[in-house]
């Protein structure tokens, strides 16, 4: 965990609602899977947001307007310093993917997937992809998990893009060893009951603190009580309680 | 040279800074960032006689200049926290902790202040009062003068360290509180806990927190601890920790103007990591600009 000054490079609208900000500063802290918590002007808390890519010393954030601490984020311009607690979070593990790993993100959920689709591609896998939107205005980032060179899927929910219906409904047409998933619960749970494989679950809940001191995202697994900032985000399928 | 030296209950530190129970865990997450022996002490995580999960999330509503808690004391219960926690602790900070307690009935108060008695590490016992009771309809402890005094009788009966009581600011009248636990024994006053508070999220249009309400504290509840603590000082003859909103080295002087031998700093470490590092170090500055030499000169300064 380090807490840094980073500033913002570009901070550009990639779909409805949905911004990408590319941040500058030491990096080097940052592993696949884990967040960022960012402070914020005029906010008390600050905002986890997770990593989308980390590449020397840019660090890509793709964040939804939900509230008020994300719309001034989209406000933001080039050249304001943020400061940004790294390290957050246990971060995938890549170890288990198998050759053909599948990864599933939805919404916000997709961005995480975007670094770990990178990191399974540099170690010789063959990834395939399944991103779930809502309408066809929202999908973002199809081309950049096309030029990592995974197969990809997208599904949105009024059919406007890509296959009508759920994330589940493009699951029979991949082949896979292993998944990673990211979305909003009802997603995951889906994903959970859908899945013919062991996989990684990653959780978004609201955070206190961000680096397991306050308690306030615990959530209970088979193996006991886990703080979703510290002991997460990601869980594997096996520990979790549906 | 400025002197940031203060004492509690007798038990000397080297500062007034004790990062406040539930935002510090038991420590060793802060000391993988900082070497926490800088700190005056610190108050490890209330701890009960039963493990608790606590309550349902979301737990955490953020508000202006502050949040809302309802965590709900999730502790692994005492004979875990032995166990596993204070050997931990031991590793990463060698001065006397502060074992901040909690329970639903007196026995239960009783019985962890005694399992924790014999810990030599535990420098003070912070007995939160603001639990409710459920033999007393589920009024907290703390909002009455009676039901706080005989959880200080029975906490007092069965340890041999200094028992300082964290009051509940959710009160009508905190210094008949404060004097009916000083009359009981207590050994000192912390104040302020959290104050009850209510955030309502304007799309779902209910309560943000699945409790619906929770403790809100950070710096807008400042004014309130600062008051309090003043009127305490006045009433009582014993030493008083005070808390509630702190953030900064002019907070820290603030408090002890008010009445406070000891301070303790809470949301501010939720936000920032190296809260009470960063107002150690910036304690001397401080007090220089304001002409202090000793901070323990100032206690109850402001009356």
């Amino acid at each position: 965990m380090k807490d840094l000054i980073f500033k913002v490079s570009t901070n550009e609208k990639i779909a409805k609602n949905t911004y990408e900000m590319v941040l500058l500063g030491d990096t080097s802290d940052i592993k696949c899977g884990q967040f960022v918590n960012i402070k914020l002007d005029g906010f008390y808390l600050r905002r986890p947001i997770s990593v989308c890519c980390v590449e020397g010393n840019a660090l890509t954030l793709i964040y939804k307007v939900v509230g008020q601490g994300t719309e001034a984020m989209a406000k933001m311009g080039a050249g304001v310093e943020l400061l940004v607690l790294t390290g957050l979070g246990n971060g995938y593990d890549t170890s288990k993917s198998g050759q053909k790993p599948l990864l599933v993100g939805g919404g916000a959920g997709v961005p995480p997937m975007y670094q770990l689709c990178r990191e399974l591609v540099r170690d010789g896998k063959e990834p395939a992809v399944i991103l779930g939107f809502g309408s066809a205005d929202e999908v973002f980032y199809e081309k950049e998990f096309k030029d990592l060179g995974a197969q990809v899927f997208v599904t949105t929910v009024d059919g406007t893009y890509g296959t009508k219906g759920f994330v589940t409904d493009a699951f029979d047409m991949v082949d896979y060893t292993y998944f990673y998933t990211c979305g909003p619960e009802p997603m995951l749970k889906a994903v959970y009951n859908k899945s013919k494989t062991s996989g990684q679950f990653s959780f978004e809940e609201r955070m206190g603190c961000g680096f397991g001191a306050c308690m306030g995202c615990s959530c209970k697994t088979k193996y006991g009580n886990k703080r979703i900032c510290k002991d997460g985000p990601v869980l594997e399928k096996e520990e979790i309680i549906w | 040279m400025v002197s940031l030296k203060t004492s509690l209950c007798g038990i000397e530190l080297d500062n007034p800074l004790i990062p406040a129970s539930g935002t510090f865990g038991f420590g060793y997450e802060f000391a993988e960032i900082y070497d926490i022996n800088i700190l005056g002490s610190f108050s490890f995580k209330g701890t009960t006689k039963d493990p608790r999960f606590g309550n349902p999330t979301p737990r955490i509503a953020e508000c202006e200049r502050g949040l809302i808690n309802s965590v709900g004391l999730q502790n692994p219960g005492v004979d875990k926290v032995i166990e596993n926690e204070l050997p931990k602790l031991k590793k990463c900070f060698f001065k006397p902790v502060m074992a901040n307690v909690s329970g639903f009935s007196v026995e239960e108060y009783v019985h962890t202040c005694k399992m924790l008695d014999s810990e030599p590490q535990i420098g003070w016992f912070e007995v939160n009062v603001s639990c409710p009771n459920v033999h007393g309809g589920g009024m907290s402890f703390g909002t009455s003068p009676e039901a706080a005094a005989e959880v200080v009788r029975a906490v007092k009966a069965v340890t041999t360290k200094p028992v300082i009581v964290k009051l509940s600011p959710n009160v009508t009248d905190i210094v008949a509180i404060a004097k009916a636990c000083e009359a009981a024994g207590a050994d000192g006053i912390s104040l302020i806990n959290t104050l009850l508070g209510m955030k309502i999220d304007l799309k779902s249009k209910k309560p943000v927190i699945a409790n619906k309400m929770g403790g809100f504290s950070g710096p807008a509840i400042k004014p309130v601890a600062i008051r309090m603590v003043y009127q305490v000082y006045e009433a009582v003859n014993i030493p008083i920790v005070g808390g509630g909103g702190i953030s900064t080295a002019e907070d820290v002087i603030e408090m002890m103007l008010a009445g406070a031998c000891a301070v303790e700093v809470g949301a501010a470490n939720l936000v920032d990591p190296y809260a009470c590092k960063n107002i150690i170090e910036d304690l001397p500055r401080v007090m220089e600009k304001y002409g202090i030499k000793n901070l323990s000169d100032i206690i109850g300064g402001a009356h």
